[in-house]
Order: structure tokens, then C-alpha cells, then sequence
């Protein structure tokens, strides 16, 4: 049938001349449907290129054959070819006076050019004289242009006219001119701030078109400034009620639905000026009723709205009656046979489970069936609910579910990300030592080429500071568990280059130091890694220094040192490596192997990556020979701000604002020739003119060009003071004495991120308020009372921000913490039989971790559940307590704070992470108040 | 916002392609050869829609063609599947029951009504009838200048005899 139809196209087509155009054209477009390969395809589009190629050249080509030739361009440039050799004459097709004409030119090179594109400038002109063309349609076509190849340079050119159509006639030309606008708001928007009023304004627009697309920049001037439009927030919710009760035209609905584009549009601007604003959120609720009482969830426009619905409950601050509608909504996607509604459900599920965390209760082997789903796109939704929904009860179930996914997967892209994710759980959730170094260990092994270099560092100095606890002998089993783990996986094939670093650098650092293995046994291994990653030069000097740590450590305990034969052929092979990098590692080895062990003690101390490093930043060493040198005939240096700040008091300072505009391309007509006069006045460069503004305007190419001149030979005569001092002589002088500092702590200095560990009080302490949470009971207790995984989420979120929003959330706990109020109806869930009963009978037993801790508690529930009513009130009391306790102890932080900044970046990082450990892991114990009071002395 | 939309054959074979982000010709060809073998290989009863590289892929597929769009992460998913529908409806109404043929041979025309309905990569116009409007005034336009050319070089073909 299909075939039939297809026939009489054609010979429709054959009939009509195919819409105008040629036989030529039409046996182009068939060949090429009939090829049966992409090479016959690509020959037929070479032998194509070469025939347009040949035919653009002829001289005086008519305009209809020009035109075709345009598009046949357009469809080779379609098939992925290169058409740049015709883009001049889609160009010039623009220019044409005929509608028809310029629209296939405008078509021709909205496609062919991006708005960075040489030829853009070629087509300004035209685009401005088209914008005040009498015929609409004309505007129209340069306005679609201009949303395409308008770049920064060039939108002051056309910027008024289009201002100027946002009034014109016709609705379809005001509508473009707003979407230009918008455009342009998206390029740079400094260039519309001063019209952003004319947004509102055409929000009132009597077309409903118009209105609805002034909403597209509405949005964006929204999410960039939310409290300048909270104004706006009764007109858009009146706009939606109108809307829904159908009072635009007819013509705008969609599938028996009033203009749902506008609706998801207008939701999605509310849920934005609604968050965190409660009476903002209170105007909200009737019209969100309303809809999800009109909404058709039979047809998948209704849907939509139905989901732009719970994503907008999800952002503002929603009633409980709409919370209600938002979970029934999800549990009609869950519920349904199509995956795409089961996927909107796993997403509103994640966003309403920040709200509501007992909601994902009910829906347990629902989200079970979309993990298993075939779909990858599903399951991958499914493992984004599972991160939002982890904590330290389910974080070993799900860590190993995205793990096992991680290992099947091929997309390095999602590889990535899920790996970062682990890795991000992992840290934060880890129950123990040895289960994170085993997470670590895999998520390295299977993608360790795409984590993030700083996930290696952070391990790295997680295992040399400890998880914190007091006494050091954990520490040291957590680092000999370490070097077991590595030394089994360290002759596995191919392992990432990453991984290897780490490994080599927790060998190089904590191989030896239980005795347990002997150094000739680890310096083995070690030059059997440089030996099978010889091309790789970060992991041989990563090799290298921690052979050379492992022998320094051997001559300052004092024993023998012998070195391996194939240890020596390696050091020999590196002193004559290409890599300066090698080479000197290789030659300060060979050097300390010759040391005494005193020496050797003070260069390459034992385990001392978490020591401090002092830098002397004023170089305050080289002052004796500065000195020498200085009196020997050589120029005083000057800083670069004071030549900078000498060349502005020389030049002619107003002339700066002006140099810049006068680079750029002007557009506007050339200015009438000024009087002869005024150049005469110009050329007496430097005294004083009486009116500035005209003064610079008129000559500013002369006075620029003096002045730029004057600056060059300013510039050159400070180089040379320059070279004289930081030339060859003191480089030399300044590398010998400074490269030792660095290099001394331990060999780890192209990595400052290991080395220069804060001073291990701070992180201790923090792990050790985490320590009492592996306490089941008081897990439970917690979980219950910050209402699951969602509420240290947030928290968790807010604190990885830095270190300031974790300040804040401890200041104000009534505001950043609603969510502990919610627990009530969430203990009363968990009495609920549904749930025990499902758990009884679940088959995917493994799994009930997953969920919330329902299924673990079923003591503390029924207890909980006999005091329904009295719960709520001692939970909300003692939260409260919990929190002054959080945020008297914040008060002093701003003091450790201050006097940590001092050390540098890597303190802050420790204090970074002792904040958020701090607002996850605080548990209403006794030990907390004396933990702060030990830290602030 | 939208970032480009790929009409492809079942064959793989590309009969529209719209790209509101930068890309370069390079890249397109990349896009179009990962997304066709990822989208033409999925089971009809999946989500139809894919991520990808931390963007998302909408797509749906009408008898032998597959209408994509690429948009934000952030996006509503449902929603640009009817901006999908809505399209080719616009396409139906004006080709008058359309089919793959329709838009092979004309698919300039195919870029009109796209332009009509999209700018910039967010929808410009969600009324069918607007966008039908000004898309047979336009072709109305063109009509007009032709015939005024055709009697114009008649003219001019009569006065040079």
C-alpha cells in the first residue's frame, strides 16, 4: 500500500514538474535515496559538489537556476558534505529584491553559517534593510535570520530596529522581534538590560501568541533574578487560570487542552518564583489544584502538564493537599504500562521525595522493576532516584547496584558520571574503612581514566590522614589493608594510569611501615609497574618517588640498603630520560641513596604527607644576591603593577574608554566630514580642549595611534630593566636554592594538593562525630527524625556548596529545616501493614535495604505507632534541641575558621568537608558539646 | 531550549537537520552517526526518550522516519514529544496527509514551517492555524512573484523579439 501511494507521489511530483524544480535535482534526491551504501551515497555527493562547483562559476546564471542550485547546496550540507564553496552566493541571494529569492537565501545561510561565520558582516547590511521593509513577511524572514547569525559584535547594529518592531501591526513580527530579543538576552546580556521592561509590556499583548513567547525570556530574566519578578507572580498565576478555563482561542488548543504549551511554560516560571517563598506559593495553590483536577492523564499532553505540575509542587513551597495530588499523579505514572510515563514517575518521585520521603515507601517494587527494566534510559532515571534517595543504611546496596552497572556499561559519558557518583556516596556514607577502600579500589579499576583526578587525591590523603579516629593503630590498619588491597591488584593487566598513582604513592608511603612486607618485595613491585607502564611518565615518577621514599625510609631506620638489579637498570634508564621531570627524580634518588641516614631523615621524614610545607613567598633568599647585583650596575625591578600604574599616569588617561569601540566594526553610516578647522586644533595634542566629549570624538584615531605608540616604547624600555634581573644568571641561582624546599617533604610535590595536609586535629574531630552514627539504633533514631535519606541530602547539598551556606543552615534552623517537622505522618507510616507485608513476602530480599528503613525497625515502629499521637510533638521537641545544639556549636566555627584560613587552600578543603561531615553525621548525643568546646580550646 | 532536531530514515539515512547550538560539520556528522546507531536500535516499546551526554534526546518515530530533538537535561521530556507531534501535524495539514517523500523532495519547505514553529530553539508559536497562516501567506508571496516574473520577462521577451 505504502508502495502504491509512494508511486503516485512520484508521478504526481513528475507531473508538476516537482514543485518547480528540475529534473536534475529531482534525479539527485532519487539516486541518492536508492543508493544502497554511505559510500555510493558519498560518491553521488562528491560528483554533485563537482557539477555545482563547475555550474556556480558560469557567468550570469538566472535566478531561478541560482536558486536551485542554492538548495541542492543546502542538501549536501544536509548529508554532512562541505558546501563552503557556495555559501557566497546564498549570500548574495539575500541581497535579491524578490521574496522568494532572499527567503531561500535566508533559509540557505540561517543553515550554512554560524553566527561566528566571516560572511555574517556581509549580511548586516541587508538584515537592517530588510527590518524596515513594507512587507511583513520580509521583516519576518530577517528576523528569523538574526536569531540565528546575530553574534555580541553585531547586535548593537539591528538592536534599535528590532526594539522598534516589538510595536508593529502584525502579531507574527512582534513575536519574532521578542524571540531577536531573547536571542540576544542569551548572547550577552548586557546589551538588552536597559529593555527589559518591553518584556513585560508585551506579556499583556492582545495576541496570545506574542504572550506566549515573551515567556521564553521571561523564564531566563526569572532564573537569573528571582526577587525583581515577584511582582509578576499574580498575573502569571491569573494568565494560567485564564488559560485553563479556556479563554484563549480555540486555535491555540492542543488535543482538547487550552494552549498546553503556555501552561507548562507558565509552570514553569511559577515554580521558579514560588521556591522558598511561602506567600508567594500560597497564590499558587488554587490554579495547581485546579489543574491536576482538569488534567487528562489519558492523553500525553495532559501528562505533561500533569508532570510540569509535580516538578512546579516540588519547587515551591507546597500545601499538604498538593502533595497529596502531586504523589496520586506519580503513582498513576508508576503504575502505567508505557515507559515513558513510568520514567516522568521515577523523576517526580526523586523530586518529591526531598519533600515527602515516605512517599517512595509505596512505591518500592515499582522502582525494583524500572532498576531491572531493560531500558537503559530507565534504569539510568531509576539509579538518579537512588543516589537522591541514599543514605548510610542503603549506601552499600545501592553503591554495589551502580557499581555492577557501572562495570556493564560502554558510554563513557554516563561511565563517568556514575563513577563520580559513587565515588560521591562512598565518601559520604562509607559504614567503613575497608569497604570504601574496596568501593575506591573498584571504581578505579573499571574506570579510573575518567574520575576526576582530585577523587585520587582525595583518596590518597583520606588514607594518609586516617578516618579520623583517635587512636593511631586503626590508622595504620586502614593503610596496611590498603597496601594489601594494592599489592593484589598491582600486577593485574592494564590497570588506569590514575589508579597506578595511587597506588604507588600508598605503597611508596605505607608499604614498609608495619614490617609486614619487606622493602626489597615492594621496590620489586614498584619496578614492575615503571617496567609495564613505561609510557607512562606521571606513573614511572610517581613509581620512582615512592621507590625513593621506601629506600629513605630503609637508610634512616638504619638498615642496609640493597638495591635491586632491576631497581638500578631503571634509575639508569630514567637519568637519561627525555623527561626532565624522570630525570631529575632519578637523580635525586641516586643522590639520597649516597646520604647518611641523619640526612636522609630531615629530607624524606616518616609519614609526613600531612605535615605543613612552609613557602617563602617573598623569595626572601635571593636577597643577598639581588643585592650583589644591584650594586653591580643592574635595574631595581619593578612590580607589574607599578609599571602598569605608571603607564596610566603617562598616557592620556580618558583615551583608554575610547581605544576599545574603535576596534570594533561600525555599522552605521560614516559621519560627514568634519570643517578643516578642526584637524589644526587636534594636532596641539596636549593642551588642555575646552569640550572633551566632542574633542574625543572626532580625533580619536590620531591622539589613539600617538598615544599607543608612546606606550610600546614605555613597555620596551621596562623589559629591559627587566631581563637584567630575572635573566639567566639568577634563574640559575634561584633553581638550586629553591628547588629543595618542595621536594623535601616527601616527593610529592607536583601534587600539593596530598602533601600539604591541615593539621590532622580538624578532620579527626569531625570523623569522630560521625563514628557514633554507625550505631544502628541511633541510625534508625535518625533517620526517623530527619526523615530519611531526603533531609540529609539537603543539608548535604547545602554544605558541599562551601563553607558558608553550611554556616547558614546552622544559624537558622526553623527556616532551612522544614522537613524535620514532616516526620509525624512518616512514623505513622511505617505501622503501616501494607508495608510490613510486603516486606515479608518480598522477593527481592536484597534489596530492602534500598528502601526506607520500614522494613529494618520493627520494634521501634510498633512502638512509635502506639503513640501516634504523642510522637510528633516529643520528635519536633527534640529536633529542635538537637539543632540549638547544631548551631551553638556553629557559633564558634567562624573562629576555627579564621584561624585555620592562614594555612592555606587544603585547610579550607579540610574544613569544607569537617562542615559537611558535621551536618550529616551530628547525632544528638552528649559527646558532641564537649567534641567543639576540646576544638575551640 | 532545543538543540537541534534530526529528522532520520529507518535506513539511517538524514531528511532534516536543524541545529540551534553551535556545532561544526564535523561534529554533526559525529551526532547524527552516534544518535542514529543509539535511537534506530531501541526497542518499540522503550521511553522514547535516550540521554546522552548529559543532554537528552526526545524522540518519536512516524512509519519509516524518526523525528529526534535534543534538549537540556532539565527539560520536560513529554512536552517536546508533542512539540514533536505538534510539527508533524503542521506538516500533515500542509502536505496534506503527509509522508516521507513529501519532505525528501521538499524539504526547504519542511525548513519554513520548522522555522515558523522554532526560534532559537525554544517554540516561537504553539497555534497551528498562526503557523499555517503565515506559512501559505509566504507561499502566496512566492505565487504572486512568480507569475509577476513570468509576465514581466514575457514582457520583456515580446519587446526584445
Amino acid at each position: 500500500m505504502e508502495q502504491l501511494k509512494t508511486i503516485g507521489r512520484e508521478l504526481a511530483m513528475g507531473s508538476q514538474g516537482g514543485f518547480g524544480q528540475s529534473k536534475e535535482f529531482l534525479d539527485l534526491v532519487k539516486s541518492i535515496g536508492e543508493a544502497r551504501s554511505k559510500a555510493e551515497e558519498d560518491r553521488i555527493v562528491l560528483s554533485e559538489i563537482d557539477t555545482l562547483k563547475r555550474k556556480l562559476l558560469e557567468p550570469d546564471i538566472p535566478k531561478r537556476k541560482m536558486k536551485e542550485y542554492i538548495i541542492r547546496l543546502v542538501y549536501i550540507e544536509m548529508l554532512g558534505h562541505d558546501a563552503s564553496f557556495g555559501y557566497i552566493h546564498a549570500v548574495k541571494m539575500t541581497h535579491d529584491d524578490s521574496l522568494l529569492l532572499k527567503r531561500t537565501g535566508y533559509l540557505a545561510v540561517t543553515l550554512f553559517l554560524n553566527e561566528d561565520h566571516d560572511l555574517i558582516i556581509l549580511i548586516v547590511n541587508t538584515i537592517q534593510k530588510d527590518l524596515r521593509s513594507d512587507n511583513y513577511l520580509v521583516v519576518c524572514a530577517a528576523l528569523n535570520a538574526i536569531c540565528r547569525l546575530i553574534n555580541e559584535e553585531t547586535i548593537p547594529a539591528v538592536l534599535p530596529q528590532v526594539v522598534e518592531l516589538l510595536n508593529h501591526g502584525k502579531e507574527a513580527v512582534r513575536k519574532k522581534a521578542i524571540m531577536a530579543l531573547h536571542r540576544f538576552h542569551r548572547k550577552s546580556p548586557s546589551s538588552v538590560s536597559h529593555l527589559i521592561s518591553n518584556f513585560r509590556k508585551r506579556l499583556c499583548d492582545n495576541d496570545p501568541g506574542v504572550m506566549g513567547a515573551t515567556l521564553c525570556p521571561l523564564f531566563d530574566l526569572v532564573s537569573e533574578d528571582v526577587s525583581s519578578y515577584k511582582d509578576l507572580v499574580s498575573s502569571f498565576v491569573s494568565i494560567l487560570k485564564q488559560v485553563t478555563e479556556r479563554k484563549l482561542p480555540k486555535s491555540y488548543d492542543y488535543h482538547q487542552m487550552p494552549a498546553p504549551f503556555i501552561q507548562i511554560k507558565l509552570l514553569k516560571i511559577l515554580a521558579l518564583l514560588g521556591s522558598g517563598d511561602k506567600s508567594a506559593s500560597e497564590i499558587m495553590y488554587m490554579v495547581l489544584g485546579d489543574l491536576f483536577r482538569k488534567c487528562d492523564s489519558s492523553t500525553n499532553i495532559g501528562n505533561a502538564i500533569l508532570y510540569e505540575c509535580i516538578r512546579c509542587i516540588s519547587c515551591i513551597i507546597p500545601s499538604p493537599k498538593l502533595l497529596e495530588a502531586a504523589a496520586d499523579a506519580i503513582s498513576k505514572f508508576l503504575k502505567s504500562d508505557s515507559h515513558n510515563l513510568k520514567y516522568m514517575g521515577i523523576d517526580g518521585l526523586g523530586r518529591l521525595i526531598k519533600i515527602s520521603p515516605d512517599i517512595a515507601e509505596q512505591h518500592q517494587l515499582a522502582v525494583i522493576d524500572c532498576l531491572e527494566d531493560p531500558d537503559d534510559t530507565l534504569k539510568r532515571k531509576t539509579f538518579e532516584l537512588l543516589y537522591k534517595m541514599t543514605k548510610s543504611s542503603n549506601v552499600e546496596v545501592i553503591v554495589d547496584r551502580m557499581i555492577d552497572y557501572m562495570i556493564s556499561i560502554n558510554d563513557n559519558h554516563y561511565k563517568t558520571e556514575i563513577a563520580s557518583r559513587c565515588v560521591e556516596l562512598a565518601e559520604q556514607f562509607a559504614p567503613s574503612n575497608q569497604w570504601f577502600i574496596q568501593i575506591m579500589n573498584k571504581v578505579f579499576e573499571h574506570a579510573g581514566d575518567l574520575v576526576n583526578v582530585k577523587v585520587a587525591h582525595n583518596l590518597m590523603r583520606l588514607i594518609a590522614e586516617g578516618f579520623g579516629e583517635e587512636d593511631d593503630d586503626a590508622d595504620s590498619k586502614l593503610r596496611l589493608s590498603a597496601v594489601e588491597s594494592y599489592l593484589q591488584i598491582i600486577s593485574e593487566p592494564k590497570l588506569p594510569s590514575l589508579f597506578l598513582q595511587v597506588i604507588s604513592w600508598v605503597l611508596g608511603e605505607y608499604g614498609t611501615a608495619d614490617g609486614k612486607y619487606s622493602a626489597s618485595y615492594i621496590t620489586g613491585k614498584l619496578c614492575d609497574v615503571a617496567d609495564a607502564y613505561s609510557s607512562d611518565e606521571t606513573v614511572k615518577g610517581y613509581a620512582v618517588s615512592a621507590l625513593m621514599k621506601i629506600y629513605a625510609f630503609e637508610i634512616a631506620s638504619g638498615r642496609k640498603v640493597d638495591v635491586l638489579p632491576e631497581c638500578q637498570s631503571l634509575i639508569e634508564e630514567l637519568l637519561a630520560s627525555h623527561s626532565t621531570d624522570l630525570q631529575q627524580r632519578a637523580y635525586e634518588l641516586q643522590a639520597l641513596l649516597s646520604l647518611d641516614a641523619r640526612a636522609v631523615e630531615s629530607i624524606l621524614p616518616l609519614d609526613a604527607s600531612c605535615e605543613d610545607i612552609e613557602v617563602d613567598k617573598d623569595l626572601s633568599f635571593l636577597n643577598g644576591y639581588i643585592q650583589q647585583a644591584i650594586e653591580s650596575g643592574a635595574q631595581p625591578y619593578i612590580s607589574e603593577r607599578e609599571r602598569s600604574g605608571m603607564l596610566e599616569t603617562t598616557d592620556y588617561h580618558s583615551q583608554d574608554h575610547h581605544e576599545v569601540p574603535s576596534h570594533a566594526l561600525r555599522f552605521e553610516a560614516y559621519e560627514r566630514p568634519k570643517p578643516a578647522s578642526v584637524p589644526t586644533q587636534a594636532s596641539t595634542e596636549l593642551v588642555p580642549v575646552p569640550e572633551p566629549s566632542y574633542y574625543r570624538e572626532a580625533h580619536q584615531p590620531i591622539s589613539t595611534s600617538s598615544v599607543s605608540e608612546r606606550e610600546s616604547s614605555d613597555i620596551k624600555l621596562r623589559l629591559d630593566g627587566v631581563k637584567q634581573k630575572w635573566g639567566r644568571p639568577s634563574y640559575q641561582s634561584s633553581t638550586s636554592a629553591s628547588s629543595t624546599p618542595p621536594q623535601a617533604a616527601n616527593g610529592t610535590s607536583s601534587h600539593p594538593d596530598v602533601g600539604v595536609g591541615s593539621s590532622s586535629l580538624k578532620p579527626r574531630s569531625s570523623y569522630e562525630s560521625k563514628k557514633p552514627e554507625i550505631d544502628p539504633e541511633k541510625q534508625r533514631l535518625a533517620a526517623s527524625l530527619f526523615g530519611g535519606s531526603s533531609s540529609s541530602r539537603s543539608d548535604r547539598k547545602s554544605s558541599s556548596g562551601g563553607h558558608k551556606p553550611a554556616k547558614g543552615t546552622a544559624n537558622k534552623p526553623p527556616k532551612e529545616n522544614p522537613i524535620p517537622v514532616q516526620p509525624p505522618p512518616d512514623l505513622l507510616d511505617f505501622g503501616e501493614p501494607t508495608a510490613t507485608s510486603v516486606t515479608a513476602t518480598d522477593p527481592f530480599k536484597e534489596l530492602e535495604g534500598l528502601m526506607d528503613s520500614s522494613s529494618q525497625d520493627g520494634g521501634s515502629t510498633d512502638v512509635m505507632g502506639l503513640y501516634s499521637d504523642a510522637a510528633p510533638v516529643t520528635t519536633t521537641t527534640s529536633v529542635d534541641s538537637l539543632l540549638s545544639e547544631l548551631s551553638d556549636s556553629s557559633k564558634g566555627n567562624p573562629g576555627i575558621y579564621q584561624s585555620q584560613t592562614s594555612k592555606g587552600l587544603n585547610s579550607k578543603e579540610a574544613l569544607e568537608k569537617d562542615a559537611l561531615v558535621r551536618q550529616m553525621g551530628v547525632n544528638p548525643t552528649s559527646q558532641n558539646p564537649t567534641l567543639f568546646k576540646d576544638l575551640l580550646g | 531550549m532545543i538543540h537541534f532536531v534530526l529528522l532520520v530514515s529507518r535506513q539511517g539515512k538524514v531528511r532534516l537537520t536543524k541545529w540551534y547550538s553551535p556545532y561544526t560539520q564535523k561534529e554533526r556528522s559525529k551526532v547524527i552517526r552516534e544518535l542514529s546507531g543509539v535511537i534506530l536500535n531501541r526497542g518499540p516499546k522503550l521511553c522514547n526518550f535516550v540521554e546522552w551526554r548529559g543532554y537528552k534526546v526526545v524522540y518519536k518515530r512516524y512509519a519509516s522516519l524518526y523525528f529526534c530533538m535534543c534538549i537540556d537535561a532539565e527539560d520536560n521530556e513529554l512536552e517536546v514529544l508533542e512539540i514533536i507531534h505538534h510539527y508533524v501535524e503542521i506538516l500533515d495539514r500542509y502536505f496534506g496527509s503527509v509522508c516521507e517523500l513529501d519532505l525528501i523532495f521538499n524539504f526547504h519547505k519542511a525548513y519554513y514551517i520548522l522555522d515558523e514553529l522554532l526560534i532559537a530553539g525554544e517554540l516561537q508559536e504553539s497555534s497551528k492555524k498562526t503557523v499555517a497562516r503565515i506559512i501559505s501567506a509566504q507561499d502566496q508571496m512566492v505565487e504572486a512573484a512568480k507569475e509577476e516574473a513570468g509576465s514581466i520577462s514575457n514582457i520583456i521577451a515580446q519587446a526584445t523579439k
